[in-house]
């Protein structure tokens, strides 16, 4: 990439992707920012026209609003603390020599191949299930009375749905991070003294931060649009309990054929999704730089 | 203090035996250098020593303390690394403090030992820069210092100049003698050059398939070397080996002359040849001497300013009194 002609052959390259790229996010986005002031409902299309910051006004002080951006951010929040020190963990446990240790690997990933839908639907009703689920069972075998997982703690219980099937992706990241240890340092530190925990705090840590940089960031961009889980599983309830924005959206858009106030839900996911963003490059980012 | 015994230490990986039994005695304040072929396990006997790796069997004792069972931190000895192992997310100044701070030792104290070794090592402008920031050379001196702040009984020395060029390989050798004979603690060094050996050890072990061929000083393996693999390995260029009836001729199986110890002449002399290739170094030239019926190619040192070319015919003649001579087993007559 040196001379003026293969500056600009990589200009020329590039720019069909850079093009598609443009119209595929700047016209969706400009459409829902068009959406988000008009009066636009699928039940009465025949009213109308520009009406201002109303559908904003609509969504913000929905009953759910409030309660659904604190949802978003606990989900996220839960399932990354999850992912990432379970990750970590299941990394360390992976990577020791053990027998059948492909095998192990496989199942440890395999959680990822699986469609959320399906994922979501197995959890409820075999794992979940308050009459004849599995941890149902376990706690009657043991004498204790069976909890009602998404009738109780909704928001708990597809934060550990989402987990479980986000956990293979850290592992993953994070178990190649650790291969690429030098496995001189690590005896470097044990001459040095360093035990165990020591050895993992101050070598193998460090070393993993840029691996949990890009599981945490890659991680949020997929769990703010979090949707199908909850839609098979407790539908945003009881009540409001388990509705995160993208949900109300999808409440708004859907179920009550608001496609105005949809998109005005949308506009604000989006803002939160830049929100989010810029705290997290604020934190973590200057790990991606070496 | 810094002794070290090894008796009947053996290390095997599942079936194959990387070490058979072996001896060997290291007292306080040596130098020594395991020098061999890579593969040799050479390397695995300074990380047996270490504490790196489980002997198979066999005792490893440190000033008189059995040290076999007791984990790496436990036998006070410091190990610098091939790579050098600094870690890189630390300062120089951390990195030098790390088995410090291991210890538990306070703040002050470890910032005094860490300013100390600084200033033995030339490295007090860089105590806040990251060993990225570093060059070879220095990030080779911040590994010595992490090795010199806990004033260990013995340094491990990992062949510690592999990676660097061949000019600062020269510096780095003299620099590590020079903390030798200044700090006089025990150092292990390994290496697969025998010119840093032959510099820098007061006692030379050469290690051959996991066994010890020979231990002397550099000059006892220089001149009086007990087989033929000492022989061919210690020495450069490497010594002349010559089978057949003019080893005979010396009642011996083989006969090695070193090139440093045979003399050219354009028309007299015992062997005649023909010069292939001469390697002009200034200080001396080596002649790659063929067709002399005696081997495939004899190499001799010659003055620096030799009128020999190529193809010209020549006759060696080789100082009796520096001729070694080895039975059909390789073993020194």
């Amino acid at each position: 990439m040196s001379t003026q002609a293969s500056r600009s052959a990589a200009r020329l390259m590039l720019s069909p992707a850079v093009l598609i790229l443009l119209v595929w996010m700047i016209v969706p986005l400009v459409l829902t920012l068009w959406f988000s002031f008009q009066r636009y409902n699928l039940l009465t299309p025949d009213r109308s026209g520009f009406i201002g910051f109303a559908n904003y006004a609509e969504f913000v002080t929905s009953p759910a609003f409030w309660l659904a951006i604190l949802n978003t951010l606990l989900l996220v929040l839960g399932v990354l603390v999850i992912t990432v020190v379970g990750g970590i963990l299941i990394a360390l446990l992976i990577d020791q020599p053990l027998w059948g240790q492909g095998i192990v690997r496989i199942l440890v990933i395999s959680p990822f191949f699986i469609m959320p839908p399906v994922a979501a639907l197995i959890w409820k009703n075999m794992f979940f299930n308050p009459s004849n689920g599995l941890f149902a069972e376990a706690a009657k075998a043991i004498g204790m009375r069976p909890f009602d997982f998404l009738g109780q703690a909704p928001l708990a219980s597809i934060i550990l749905i989402v987990a479980w099937q986000w956990l293979p992706f850290a592992t993953l990241i994070l178990l190649t991070a650790l291969q690429s240890l030098d496995s001189e340092r690590l005896e470097a530190a044990e001459m040095d003294g360093a035990n165990a925990w020591n050895r993992f705090r101050f070598i193998m840590v460090p070393h993993l931060a840029r691996a949990i940089t890009v599981v945490v960031l890659i991680q949020t961009i997929f769990l703010l649009g979090i949707l199908v889980e909850i839609l098979v599983t407790t539908n945003g309830g009881p009540g409001n309990q388990s509705t995160t924005l993208t949900y109300l959206v999808y409440q708004e858009a859907i179920l009550s054929s608001d496609v105005g106030a949809a998109a005005a839900g949308g506009v604000v996911a989006v803002i939160l999704a830049n929100i989010v963003a810029v705290f997290l490059m604020r934190a973590i980012g200057n790990n991606l730089d070496s | 203090m810094g002794q070290i015994t090894l008796s009947g230490v053996t290390k095997r990986f599942g079936e194959t035996e990387v070490i058979p039994p072996l001896d060997l005695n290291i007292e306080d304040g040596e130098f020594v250098v395991f020098v061999g072929p890579s593969g040799c396990g050479k390397s695995t006997l300074l990380r047996l020593i270490a504490g790196l790796e489980d002997t198979t069997a066999g005792h490893i004792s440190i000033d008189g303390k059995d040290a076999t069972g007791l984990p790496p931190a436990k036998r006070g000895l410091a190990m610098v690394f091939q790579s050098y192992a600094l870690y890189p997310h630390m300062t120089v100044r951390k990195n030098i403090a790390f088995p410090l701070r291991m210890a538990g030792m306070a703040k002050d104290e470890q910032d005094r030992r860490v300013e100390a070794a600084a200033k033995v090592l030339n490295l007090t402008s860089y105590l806040d820069r990251r060993p990225g920031q570093l060059s070879g050379g220095q990030r080779q001196r911040v590994a010595i210092g992490r090795a010199i702040v806990r004033e260990p009984a013995a340094f491990l020395f990992d062949e510690p100049l592999s990676n660097l060029d061949a000019a600062l390989r020269v510096g780095m050798r003299l620099e590590i003698s020079e903390l030798h004979e200044r700090l006089k603690t025990t150092m292990i060094y390994v290496t697969h050059d025998q010119v840093e050996a032959m510099t820098m050890a007061d006692k030379i072990v050469v290690l051959n398939a996991g066994r010890i061929e020979q231990v002397g000083s550099p000059l006892e393996l220089y001149r009086t070397p007990r087989n033929l693999f000492v022989a061919g390995f210690i020495g450069s260029p490497r010594m002349n080996l010559i089978s057949g009836p003019e080893a005979a001729r010396f009642d011996a199986h083989t006969i090695g002359i070193r090139p440093e110890h045979i003399g050219v002449h354009p028309t007299l002399g015992d062997w005649r040849g023909v010069v292939g290739v001469s390697e002009h170094l200034g200080s001396d030239t080596f002649f790659h001497v063929h067709e002399t019926g005696l081997a495939e190619s004899l190499t001799v040192r010659a003055g620096g300013e030799v009128p020999i070319r190529h193809g010209d015919t020549v006759f060696l003649t080789p100082d009796a009194s520096k001729i070694h001579r080895f039975d059909q087993n390789g073993l020194r007559l």
